[in-house]
Order: structure tokens, then C-alpha cells, then sequence
């Protein structure tokens, strides 16, 4: 962290001479780029979206139909199903990833950590394409003759539990959502247990507590902030997330009434329709859909970073 | 000494010997095995993944996948056009976006103001948290659009967005690594800065730099989304071409998942294969090293 701060102006008055302000700017200027590409998203997205948001107003938002003959847009079957899918993700992501955490950073030895980070990490790296082709042929119909069935049969007479069971739907989508963000869920989590101060363990341990009271009472209530600042980017990543979901959820335009229905989320719908939309209102419609899973994504990752940074300090902690 | 022997087993007699010790230690203990059972759990799904790729992906892999276009009419051959494109794209992006990160970082970490660094280095994280399929939308709009025709270029330039974020963010802590010493000792030899960032500073944190790079270029490799309205997918194999559509690995296991005909969906299984093995391969080699360093 203080090197960070330091670090942050090494050169800045030294750099006088002709070639070395040069240097200076052209640095600059990549770095701006940075900047600019994230304004320029939002700008872009903007524009090419103005058609249908003008058009439709506030009523983009709370319509129900989305039909390209007519003419006519609402997205809120894509935001239901999108933040359906991701609910699931963070109910079940959220317990395990937090358990994990735990282990790694308080529990594990470290010959047994270390493997396993390394796994989860690994984890990580698989291209959500490729989870989206094993969700479909293996995931899916195994979901559907165990978890599926056995969640129909014991809790089917809540409606939003009732079969059929397909596994191609909802559930089959927040479960691979569920391990698509479990690894940012750990890695951020187990960064802001670790960086706790350990005077905050030894008191507790020297009033006699056991590890896991220790855990509970004096190590998480300080990184709380943190863990849900890690929760949020896994739910920011959920909420964006295209291939592997398109592949499972089923793609229907429709409010879903039971997990295990087929739905559509604002980026499976995007990522299915915008090649064959025609160019004008539908396009721009599409864009619009774009543009609110922008608005969401980018509050929730501000927040959580600012969450994050509260506990582990400015420039770590990050996904 | 002899007090703290003595003191130890009657705190331990306590705990197991009163009611509520007892079970402050069961709860303890069930929830340590919990936590252990939850960190396992998160290592099925990668064996499960690893498994069924490499179980129906060789069963498809054949060398023809790798050397061979599709049929132009029916189905067989393999999976060239991929292979072709997602190297030449990815390359491209690399390309594009290794200066771009590196420079930023450069400007972050050495020369900027402690605000503007800061106001970078945020902008880094939320673009990195951006959802890949509006980094094709983005691109679509001005490098689609205008021209009508999709693009490998545009599929370039998605990719390296997504790479440039991510080089700049390891960059800028493996620059972070560099002692002062090292940059203070140059100035005083009297190099001038611009010398002493690219001789001393990007010299030293050069693994750092080049492991950030590959992981960025693995991550780039199997993006499918940035690419669906960029690049947008070819049957024919295109070497150099990029004003014209581009395949790509994992535009090509997606397109095949997708269609209900079993052999085409056997040969998204060897592409997936292909594209996991070579992610994997340099995930693991470039994490090992400092793997191996935290072990040893």
C-alpha cells in the first residue's frame, strides 16, 4: 500500500528535459486512453440507443413484450431473468465462497492451501464458452435427474419450485453462474481476511475463544465491508455474463414463473438476436439493453471496489 | 513453567468437561470440517470440467480438426479457420494492447500525479469489470457499422480492450516491485529519465510484465462474446485478411454447441479440447513459477 502511494509521482518533477517530457506525455497519453475508452463506451452506447429509449421512455423498462414485428420493446422479462439467474448464483456462491475463504486464509495449512488456490484459480482461466458447452451436454442433464428432481418432488408445491424439470432454464444457469464467480467471490474474500491485523485474532483467542468463535466474532465483523464488497463484484460479474449463460438458459422471451423454466437474461438476449435485428429501432433497442446492464454493472463494481478498498487499503483487492 | 502446565489441562478440562464447553467445541469443529468440505467442493467442478473436455474432446480430436476447413457443403473436416484466426487476432490484440498497458502502467506507476494515477488505475478496474459482449457492441458501432462489414480488425480491437486493463493492472505492481534504489542509482549516473524507465525500470519488471501479458493473452484467447459482432465467424479459412470476418476458436465451439446435429456438436467437444489445453498450458506454466516460489 505505501509503496503504491509512493510510487504514485516517482518521476514527476524530474522529468524536465525535452526527450524525457516527450516520454512523459506519450505515457500519458496511453493512460488516457484508458479513460477515454470507458467514456466513450458509455457515450456510444448512449447514442446508438437513443431511438428506442426515447421512443419507448420508462416503459423500456417495465414492458413485457419485446416484439421485433410489431415494433414494440419492453425488457423486463431480460431484466427478471437476469436478475433471477444471478440470485441464484450469489445465494449459493456466497455460502461456499465465504466457507472457502475461511479455510484458505485461517484453517488451511499451507501445503494444503496452496493447491487449492492454485486450483481455483485455474478455475478462473476456463473460457466461459467451454463451460457453456459442458453445461449443456453434462451439467444440465445431470441437474435435471438429481438436484432438479429432487427440488420439484420435496419443495414443487412453491410455485417458483414447481417442475418440469428440464435442465436447460434458470437453475441450470445460476448454477453455472455459481461457479464462474466463486473464484472472484474466494480470491477477494480471502484477501480481506488476511489483511485483518492479527492483534484482532490474539485477543480473542487469549479470551479463550475456540478458532471459529475467533472467525465469527473478531475476524469477519472487521472484513465485512470487504466480503460484501466481493460479493457485489461476483454479482456485477454474474449480471454480465453471456456465453456459458445463452448456452443454458433455454432463450425465451418470457417472465419465467418457476426456476426451471427457460428465460433469457439482457446479455443472452443481446448476444442471440443483434446479428439477424435489423439495423434501426431493433438494433438500438438491443443497445438499450446494453446500456441499462452497463449502468447496473458499472454502480455495482463502483461500490464494491470502494467496499474492498475500505478494508484492504487503495490499489489491492481487486478481482 | 509449571504454572502454565498446570493452567493448560484445567483449560482444557473445562471445555470438554462443562456442558457448554463441550459444545463451543462441536460447533468448532463442525464448522471447521464445513469449511474444509466447501474449500473441496470448489475443486469438483474444475476436475469435472478437465475431465469431460478431455473425454469427449480426444474422442474428436484428430489432426485433421487443426489442418482442415469445414466442408463448404454438409459436415466433416475441421476446425482450421479457427485455429488461423483466433492466432492471428489474438496476436494482433497483443499487439495493440501490450504498449498501450504497459505505457499506462508506465505513466501510472512512475510519472502521474497521485489523483490522475488514481482516477487511471479506477477506470482499469471498472473496464475490466465491463461484461465482455458490450466491448463488442462498442466495437460493432464504430468499427462495424460505419463500413458494413464485419471485421477480423474489429475483432482485434475487442479483444485488446479486454487485454489492455489487465496488463496495465500487473504491469503497474510488478513496477511497484522495482526498488527506488535502482531508479535513484541511474539518475545519478546521469541517464535521463526516459533511459532510466525503459532500461532500469521495464528491464527489472520485465517477468512481471511478460506473465501479465500471458495471462491477459490466454483470457483474450477464449473471450467468445466481444467477438459474435466483430469478427463474426467464417467457414473459410482467412490468413491476413482483416477486413473480412474472422473465425475463432471459441466463436467455432459455440456455433457447433448449437446445432442439433451430433457431429457437429463432437467437434465443438475437440475444439474446446484444443482451446482449454492451450489457456490451461499457459495459466499453469506462468502460475507455477510463483507458485513454486510460495511453496519453496
Amino acid at each position: 500500500m505505501t509503496t503504491t502511494t509512493a510510487a504514485a509521482d516517482r518521476f514527476s518533477k524530474g522529468a524536465s528535459r525535452v526527450p524525457d517530457l516527450l516520454f512523459r506525455s506519450a505515457s500519458g497519453v496511453f493512460a488516457w486512453v484508458i479513460v477515454a475508452v470507458l467514456g466513450l463506451l458509455a457515450v456510444l452506447l448512449f447514442l446508438n440507443s437513443n431511438q428506442a429509449l426515447s421512443k419507448f421512455g420508462s416503459s423500456f423498462l417495465t414492458g413485457t413484450t419485446w416484439d421485433p414485428i410489431a415494433g414494440i420493446y419492453g425488457a423486463l422479462p431480460f431484466i427478471v431473468g437476469t436478475i433471477a439467474s444471478s440470485f441464484i448464483a450469489i445465494v449459493l456462491a456466497t455460502p461456499i465462497g465465504l466457507l472457502t475463504a475461511i479455510f484458505l486464509a485461517e484453517l488451511a495449512p499451507r501445503r494444503v492451501s496452496i493447491p487449492l488456490t492454485f486450483t481455483i484459480e485455474l478455475l478462473a482461466a476456463i473460457p466461459s464458452v467451454v463451460f457453456g458447452l459442458w453445461g449443456v451436454f453434462v451439467l444440465g442433464p445431470f441437474l435435471k435427474n438429481t438436484v432438479e428432481a429432487w427440488i420439484a418432488s420435496t419443495l414443487g408445491w412453491i410455485p417458483i419450485f414447481a417442475g418440469p424439470t428440464d435442465g436447460v432454464g434458470l437453475f441450470a444457469a445460476g448454477v453455472i453462474l455459481t461457479l464462474m464467480i466463486l473464484p472472484t467471490i474466494i480470491a477477494i474474500s480471502r484477501d480481506v481476511i488476511t489483511a485483518v491485523p492479527d492483534a484482532q485474532r490474539e485477543a480473542m483467542l487469549a479470551l479463550g475463544a475456540t478458532r471459529w468463535e475467533m472467525i465469527t466474532k473478531a475476524v469477519l465483523p472487521y472484513a465485512r465491508s470487504g466480503i460484501i464488497g466481493a460479493v457485489i463484484l461476483g454479482l456485477g460479474r454474474a449480471l454480465g455474463e453471456t456465453m456459458a449463460v445463452t448456452m443454458v438458459i433455454g432463450n425465451k422471451t418470457q417472465i419465467p414463473e418457476s426456476v426451471f423454466q427457460s428465460s433469457q437474461t439482457m446479455a443472452s438476449q443481446i448476444a442471440t438476436t443483434f446479428n439477424e435485428a435489423s439495423i434501426g429501432l431493433q438494433t438500438s433497442a438491443l443497445i438499450g439493453l446494453g446500456l441499462v446492464l452497463l449502468v447496473i454493472t458499472m454502480t455495482l463494481n463502483v461500490v464494491a471496489r470502494l467496499l474492498v478498498w475500505r478494508v484492504s487499503g487503495r490499489g489491492e483487492g481487486r478481482a | 513453567m509449571t504454572a502454565a502446565t498446570l493452567a493448560a489441562p484445567s483449560i482444557a478440562a473445562r471445555l470438554t468437561g462443562s456442558r457448554v464447553g463441550r459444545r463451543r467445541k462441536i460447533v468448532d469443529r463442525s464448522m471447521r470440517t464445513l469449511a474444509f468440505g466447501a474449500a473441496l467442493l470448489c475443486a469438483v467442478p474444475l476436475i469435472a470440467v478437465l475431465y469431460f473436455v478431455t473425454a469427449n474432446g480426444l474422442a474428436a480430436f484428430s489432426l485433421d480438426l487443426i489442418t482442415k476447413p469445414p466442408k463448404a457443403l454438409g459436415i466433416g473436416g475441421g476446425a482450421a479457420n479457427a485455429v488461423v484466426g483466433t492466432a492471428q487476432m489474438v496476436a494482433l490484440a497483443a499487439l495493440i494492447a501490450v504498449p498501450i498497458g504497459v505505457m499506462a502502467a508506465v505513466y501510472v506507476g512512475e510519472f502521474a500525479e497521485r489523483r490522475s494515477a488514481r482516477l487511471v488505475r479506477f477506470c482499469a478496474d471498472v473496464l475490466v469489470g465491463v461484461p465482455s459482449i458490450l466491448i463488442g457492441i462498442f466495437v460493432f458501432t464504430f468499427l462495424v457499422l460505419p463500413f458494413k462489414q464485419f471485421n477480423g480488425f474489429a475483432g482485434a480491437v475487442a479483444l485488446a480492450l479486454i487485454m489492455i486493463p489487465v496488463v496495465m493492472r500487473t504491469t503497474e505492481e510488478s513496477l511497484n516491485l522495482v526498488p527506488n534504489a535502482l531508479r535513484e542509482a541511474s539518475l545519478a549516473l546521469g541517464v535521463p529519465v526516459w533511459r532510466t524507465v525503459l532500461s532500469v525500470v521495464l528491464r527489472t519488471g520485465l517477468p512481471g510484465i511478460l506473465t501479465g501479458s500471458m495471462l491477459a493473452f490466454a483470457r483474450a484467447m477464449g473471450e467468445t462474446a466481444p467477438l459474435l459482432f466483430t469478427a463474426l465467424g467464417s467457414r473459410l479459412v482467412n490468413v491476413g485478411d482483416f477486413g473480412r470476418p474472422m473465425d475463432a476458436l471459441p466463436l467455432f465451439i459455440y456455433v457447433n454447441a448449437r446445432q442439433p446435429v451430433d457431429a457437429l456438436n463432437q467437434q465443438a467437444w475437440g475444439a474446446a479440447f484444443l482451446l482449454l489445453l492451450v489457456v490451461l498450458i499457459i495459466n499453469v506454466a506462468v502460475r507455477a513459477r510463483s507458485w513454486g516460489r510460495r511453496i519453496g
